[in-house]
């Protein structure tokens, strides 16, 4: 964009979204961050100090002395925090990659139908938002219990001779996240595979290459932007997970958006809480930037 | 339209150029695809020599792309078939036709740069890397883009990326080269050199090009032989200067070019045709038709004279009133109405000649044509 700014509407608009962004994100966030570094406390709020601006310079200078890193030496300490990171990227990496395996196929199949139907799939697609999440959670919970629907069916089938276990069980997080977070997978996906030029393909067909290697030099790098996008979207959310997991899975092994939570509510422990969340963000933001980084560089370099 | 001077054109196809059996390329026999209720290539056959560079002409809609389509595989016939050096393309995939088409919208791989863009056939037939780059780099050399090579498409210029594309399809040495409207996007000025260019390409390189336009200069400019098409079907399969010269029918007629239509029937001599609106018109060679069938002389707006008195001889002229000038710069197009009504189209060239006469609208003027000048069309 070569214009500069010039008319107050232009600054608005250009500003909008950073103060959206302040509102919203960086002063929640500087409150987490500052309440990470804090005590707890049995009082209102619960954690120490407090910053009393009252009290004038002295009132700061108290407040930093007692701030601490304590919370995060906290989670250094004890491996129930660096399990339910661990365990959160890896439930998200998989469902994340279960959704590209799933999504792609319906986004390509729904970009590839007559255009005149493809309005109706989209809004088929997102039809299940009309039902609430949790209602939708509770109705897998009923599907997957042991004397469930889906069991019924499997012993109906002889697929399995005693009904297995579902819930509590990792399985039933995959399905769960897998089933609420598809929408968001073939969305973005759709909008890039429904612009792709099918003269493309043609092209590419003219010129020697068989369908499925055109799918693979053209199709694929093409629709990379759909597939970064659905991927994020995905990805980023299913980490902090916490309905989910609370709901179908275990509680031997938690995810980390349960562990902000017990520490919240079961511990009333917000400072060891407000840690927990401020590593989780940097755990996501950080690969994030770098990723938009390289990127913007690999641009410039072309 | 026509800027092109009919009398004196020079033929322009190679004398190399036979048509017999053996030069014969590719065979398109009763070919018919059909969409829905909508015929688009009607029952259509078509012979096409190896070395030549033909046009398919026509108004859009008239079938002329899905005929290209056809050949490179991209639509399946209802009926008919499509030879290929003798061998029948009906089972071959586009992948494995030995034609490749350049697109009228270029179809470039957008994330792939130049280089890789022409480099993209070569990689499929599994050739040596330095083959591909050797071949790459000196087609790339041809149409002048070897300063290029590692750019993407959106970073060039429609006349660039047009050449890109071309290169794309010619690196590949195709038994024919199929172009469908390669100059559409480019403007006025570039389109002009760019058919010049691609001409030469055709005949350096000693390929078969067919090109689809709906632009009949372009067709007549580039190519050895036309085909006009209208609704599906070949009305006419011949030189740019005999389609011309002598169209087959008055849709061909008054497709290409102007002209001026009278109709009339054959008189008992076959050398005149009488009740046109400008009463009896003599031809100068027989009419091969039989006495009192209807018939129409067709007249080409450059072969009418224009004069203020009556020309000395006494058939072939009309007189009439000026409804309308058309200034174009080196010509100007005269609309005349006659007594019945009728208009007829003159074209006089702004050369200063034509003994400084320039008549004004709404004056009275002469028109006449010399007996060799007009087309006897029977349908």
């Amino acid at each position: 964009m070569k214009n500069q700014p010039g008319s107050l509407w232009q600054r608005f608009t250009l500003a909008f979204p950073y103060a959206w962004l302040v509102a919203f994100f960086l002063v929640p966030f500087l409150i987490v961050l500052k309440i990470s570094f804090s005590q707890g406390a049995i009082a209102l709020p619960p954690y120490r100090p407090v910053l009393d601006l009252t009290a004038g310079w002295r009132g700061i200078e108290m407040f930093l002395a007692g701030l601490s890193l304590d919370n995060y030496r906290l989670l250094g300490s004890d491996s129930l925090y660096l399990l339910s990171y661990l365990k959160s990227l890896q439930i998200a990496a998989f469902s994340t990659l279960i959704l590209l395996i799933i999504g792609y196929p319906i986004a390509y199949g729904m970009a590839r139908t007559p255009r005149r139907l493809q309005a109706v799939l989209v809004v088929l697609v997102m039809l299940p938002f009309w039902t609430s999440f949790l209602i939708r959670i509770y109705a897998w919970m009923n599907i997957l219990q042991r004397d469930g629907p889906l069991n019924e069916l499997l012993m109906a089938l002889h697929v399995v001779s005693t009904p297995p276990v579902w819930l509590a069980t990792d399985t039933a997080i995959y399905i769960g996240i897998v089933y609420s977070y598809l929408p968001f997978m073939v969305l973005p996906l759709y909008a890039v595979l429904e612009k792709l030029d099918e003269s493309l393909l043609e092209a590419a067909a003219d010129l020697g290459c068989p369908r499925w290697k055109t799918f693979w030099l053209v199709t694929i790098p093409l629709s990379s932007p759909g597939v970064l996008a659905g991927v994020l979207l995905c990805l980023i959310p299913i980490v902090g997970e916490f309905v989910i997991p609370d709901l179908l899975g275990g509680s031997r092994a938690p995810m980390i958006g349960q562990t902000i939570w017990m520490e919240f509510f079961g511990n009333k422990d917000w400072p060891a809480a407000s840690a927990v969340a401020v590593v989780l963000v940097c755990l996501l933001v950080t690969p994030i930037v770098l990723f938009q980084h390289l990127a913007m560089r690999s641009e410039e370099r072309s | 339209m026509p800027s092109v001077e009919a009398g004196d054109r020079p033929t322009k196809s190679s004398p190399t150029l036979a048509t017999g059996d053996s030069r014969r390329l590719l065979r398109i026999e009763g070919l018919s695809k059909r969409f829905g209720n909508f015929t688009a290539v009607d029952r259509l056959s078509l012979d096409i020599y190896t070395g030549e560079f033909f046009a398919l002409l026509g108004p859009s809609g008239c079938g002329k792309t899905t005929l290209l389509r056809l050949i490179a595989g991209f639509e399946r016939p209802n009926a008919g078939r499509i030879v290929l050096d003798g061998v029948d393309l009906a089972p071959v995939p586009p992948h494995r036709r030995p034609v490749n088409m350049m697109f009228q919208s270029y179809a470039l791989f957008p994330h792939l740069t130049v280089e890789a863009n022409v480099a993209f056939g070569l990689k499929q037939e599994g050739l040596p890397r330095g083959e591909i780059a050797g071949r790459v780099a000196d087609m790339l050399a041809l149409v002048k883009l070897e300063s290029l090579g590692t750019r993407k498409p959106s970073e060039l210029s429609g006349g660039q990326r047009q050449r890109v594309a071309l290169a794309r399809c010619l690196v590949k040495r195709p038994r024919v080269l199929l172009l469908d409207e390669p100059l559409a996007a480019l403007d006025k000025k570039l389109r002009d050199s760019t058919r010049f260019e691609l001409m030469e390409l055709q005949r350096h390189l000693g390929l078969t090009f067919v090109i689809v336009t709906h632009d009949q200069s372009e067709a007549m400019i580039v190519a050895d032989r036309i085909g006009v098409m209208d609704r599906g079907r070949l009305m006419q399969v011949a030189a740019p200067d005999e389609i011309y010269e002598r169209p087959n029918s008055r849709w061909v007629a008054d497709f290409i070019g102007d002209i001026n239509l009278f109709e009339g029937r054959v008189g008992d001599d076959r050398l005149s045709v009488e009740g046109t609106a400008a009463g009896r018109l003599r031809v100068a060679a027989p009419i091969e038709a039989e006495p009192r069938t209807p018939v129409w002389i067709a007249v080409r707006p450059e072969r009418i004279r224009l004069s203020r008195d009556k020309p000395p001889e006494p058939e072939n002229c009309v007189s009439g009133t000026i409804v309308e000038i058309g200034y174009l710069g080196d010509l100007s197009i005269y609309h005349v109405r006659i007594a019945d009504g009728s208009r007829v189209k003159a074209a006089v060239a702004n050369t200063g000649g034509n003994g400084g006469y320039s008549p004004r609208a709404a004056e009275s003027v002469w028109l006449s044509f010399a007996p060799e000048a007009p087309i006897v069309l029977t349908r």
